[in-house]
C-alpha cells in the first residue's frame, strides 16, 4: 500500500514521465482485475466504494431504460444502497409500483415464480440481485435468476460486493457492483462492470474518464493496492474458502447446541465466512456487548443496534428471529492468521455469554 | 409513550376463553416478546394472550417466538398506532 502511495501519485492524463507511469500502473490494475473477473478491461470502472458503484449501476440501467420504463424489480434482501434508491424513485414518481421487492424464503434464497411475475410485468428497466446475502450468507440463484431476466428482455445486475474474493465470480450478470473490502483491498474503491452490449448511460455530461462511465478520477494506489489484493486473495481462494467454512461451521454449530438459538441462512449454499445466528429472549445489544468485554467484536442485525431501531430488513424478509441477534464476518487468514483459535474461544463462551445476557432480562 | 401510562398483564378471570392482556406498547425489543413468552408460560395452556406493541420488531419476532415454541398465532390486528397480537399455547399432546 505504501509503494502504491510512492509510484501511481501522479497525472494519468500527463505526457511526462510520471503522468505516464501511472497511466501504466492504472491500466495493468484494470487489467489484472478484469482477468480475474473474467471481462473485458474497458468493461470495468473504478468507483469510490461499492456503495457508488451500486448506486452508478442502477443509474445508468435506470437511464438508459428510460423510455421503456423506470421500475426496478429486486429481492427482497438486496443491499439498502438498492432498496433506498429504488424507494427513492417510486416516492419522488408518486408510484409505488416502480418498485418491486421480489421475496426470499426462510433461508433468504429470492422466490423465482414471484421474480419472474415481477420481471415480466411491464415498464420494468432492470433487475437486481446479489451473488449472495452478506448478512447471513445465502447464495442466490443468479443463474435461473438471470434466464428469467433474458426472456423478458431485461438487464440484470448482480451485487456481488460481499461474495468477490471469497467465493467464485458470478458470470450470470450483465452489470455487477464490487467492493475492493471483500477481496481484502483497501475502502474506498469498488468496480463497475457494465458488458459491451449492454444498455447504460450516464445522465451526466461527457466525460473522458473510466470509458465515459465517470467523473471522478480513480485513486491510483488505491486501485494498485486492490490489484494486488485481490492477486493475494484470488491465488488462495480455494483454501482460503475451505478453512473459512470449517470454521463457520464450527460456530453454526456452537450456536445451534445454545438452547433456543437459531443459525440463519442456507447452511451449505452459502458465502464460506458469514454467519448470523438468534437468541430467543436475549438483547442483540446486551449481547455484542458482552461478547466484546469477552474479547470478540461481532456485528448485529437487532433493532436495538441500529440506528434507525428497525431490525434488519434482512432478518425480517426470511421470518427470522430479529432481537438477540449476532453476525460474524470471519477475517481473511492472511489478515488475521490466529483466527482458528479465536473461533475455538468464541464458540466457547458464547453459551455463557448468551445464559448471561438471558439473565439480565429476568427481571424486566 | 411509557409503559405505566397502560395496564399491564390486567386479568379479567380465569376460566375457559379467557384471554390475558400484555400491554407493551412503548417499549422495545426484545422486551414485548418477552413478557409474550413469560405469560404464555405461566398461564394455563389454552389460554388466550394479547399482546400490545408498537416496537416494528414485534411484527417479525412475535410470529418467531410462536414458531419456535410452537405456539399458534391467532389473530394479528394492525390497530391505530399499535399492533395487537393474540396468542395461544396448545394443550400438551
Amino acid at each position: 500500500m505504501a509503494s502504491a502511495w510512492e509510484l501511481g501519485w501522479a497525472d494519468p492524463r500527463r505526457l511526462h514521465r510520471h503522468g505516464r507511469q501511472a497511466r501504466r500502473l492504472l491500466d495493468d490494475a484494470r487489467a489484472q482485475l478484469a482477468e480475474g473477473l473474467g471481462v473485458r478491461p474497458d468493461e470495468v470502472t473504478f468507483t469510490p466504494g461499492g456503495i457508488a458503484a451500486l448506486r452508478w449501476a442502477q443509474e445508468g440501467l435506470r437511464y438508459a431504460a428510460r423510455r421503456r420504463g423506470q421500475r426496478l424489480v429486486a429481492s427482497a434482501v438486496e443491499h439498502s444502497a438498492i432498496l433506498t434508491s429504488g424507494r427513492h424513485v417510486a416516492a419522488m414518481a408518486n408510484d409505488p409500483l416502480l418498485h418491486a421487492e421480489v421475496g426470499v424464503d426462510r433461508l433468504g434464497r429470492v422466490e423465482l415464480g414471484a421474480w419472474e411475475g415481477a420481471v415480466a410485468y411491464q415498464g420494468t428497466a432492470f433487475a437486481a440481485l446479489q451473488s449472495a446475502n452478506g448478512e447471513v450468507g445465502t447464495r442466490q440463484p443468479l443463474q435461473a435468476a438471470r434466464e428469467i431476466c433474458q426472456r423478458h428482455g431485461i438487464p440484470l445486475l448482480v451485487d456481488a460486493t460481499a461474495s468477490l474474493g471469497r467465493d467464485p465470480v458470478p458470470r450470470d450478470f450483465d452489470v455487477l457492483a464490487g467492493d475492493a473490502r471483500s477481496w481484502g483491498g483497501p475502502p474506498g474503491l469498488g468496480i463497475l462492470v457494465v458488458r459491451t452490449g449492454v444498455r447504460w448511460r450516464r445522465d451526466a455530461p461527457p466525460s473522458e474518464l473510466e470509458h465515459g462511465r465517470s467523473d471522478i478520477e480513480p485513486v491510483i494506489p488505491l486501485a494498485l493496492a486492490a490489484a494486488a489484493a485481490w492477486g493475494d486473495t484470488s491465488g488462495s481462494l480455494p483454501v482460503e474458502s475451505a478453512d473459512a467454512r470449517r470454521l463457520v461451521d464450527r460456530i453454526r454449530a456452537a450456536a445451534a447446541a445454545v438452547p433456543e438459538t437459531e443459525v440463519a441462512g442456507d447452511p451449505d449454499d452459502r458465502l464460506p465466512h458469514i454467519v448470523t445466528f438468534s437468541a430467543l429472549l436475549a438483547d442483540g445489544e446486551a449481547l455484542v456487548t458482552e461478547l466484546d468485554r469477552r474479547g470478540y467484536a461481532v456485528a448485529s442485525g437487532s433493532a436495538c443496534t441500529s440506528s434507525t431501531l428497525e431490525p434488519s430488513h434482512v432478518l425480517a424478509a426470511m421470518g427470522v428471529l430479529t432481537h438477540g441477534n449476532v453476525r460474524i464476518t470471519l477475517p481473511l487468514a492472511g489478515v488475521a492468521p490466529a483466527r482458528e483459535a479465536t473461533v475455538d474461544g468464541f464458540c466457547a463462551v458464547l453459551p455463557e455469554a448468551i445464559a448471561a445476557v438471558r439473565s439480565q432480562l429476568e427481571s424486566r | 409513550m411509557t409503559a405505566a401510562d397502560h395496564p399491564s398483564d390486567s386479568r379479567p378471570g380465569p376460566g375457559p376463553g379467557t384471554e390475558v392482556l400484555v400491554d407493551a406498547r412503548g417499549l422495545r425489543c426484545p422486551i414485548p416478546v418477552l413478557r409474550l413468552a413469560r405469560t404464555l408460560s405461566e398461564e394455563p395452556a389454552g389460554t388466550l394472550v394479547r399482546l400490545l406493541a408498537t416496537d416494528p420488531a414485534a411484527r417479525v419476532d412475535v410470529p418467531a417466538l410462536v414458531r419456535m415454541r410452537g405456539f399458534e398465532l391467532v389473530e394479528v390486528a394492525q390497530e391505530a398506532t399499535w399492533t395487537a397480537y393474540l396468542v395461544r399455547r396448545p394443550a400438551q399432546g
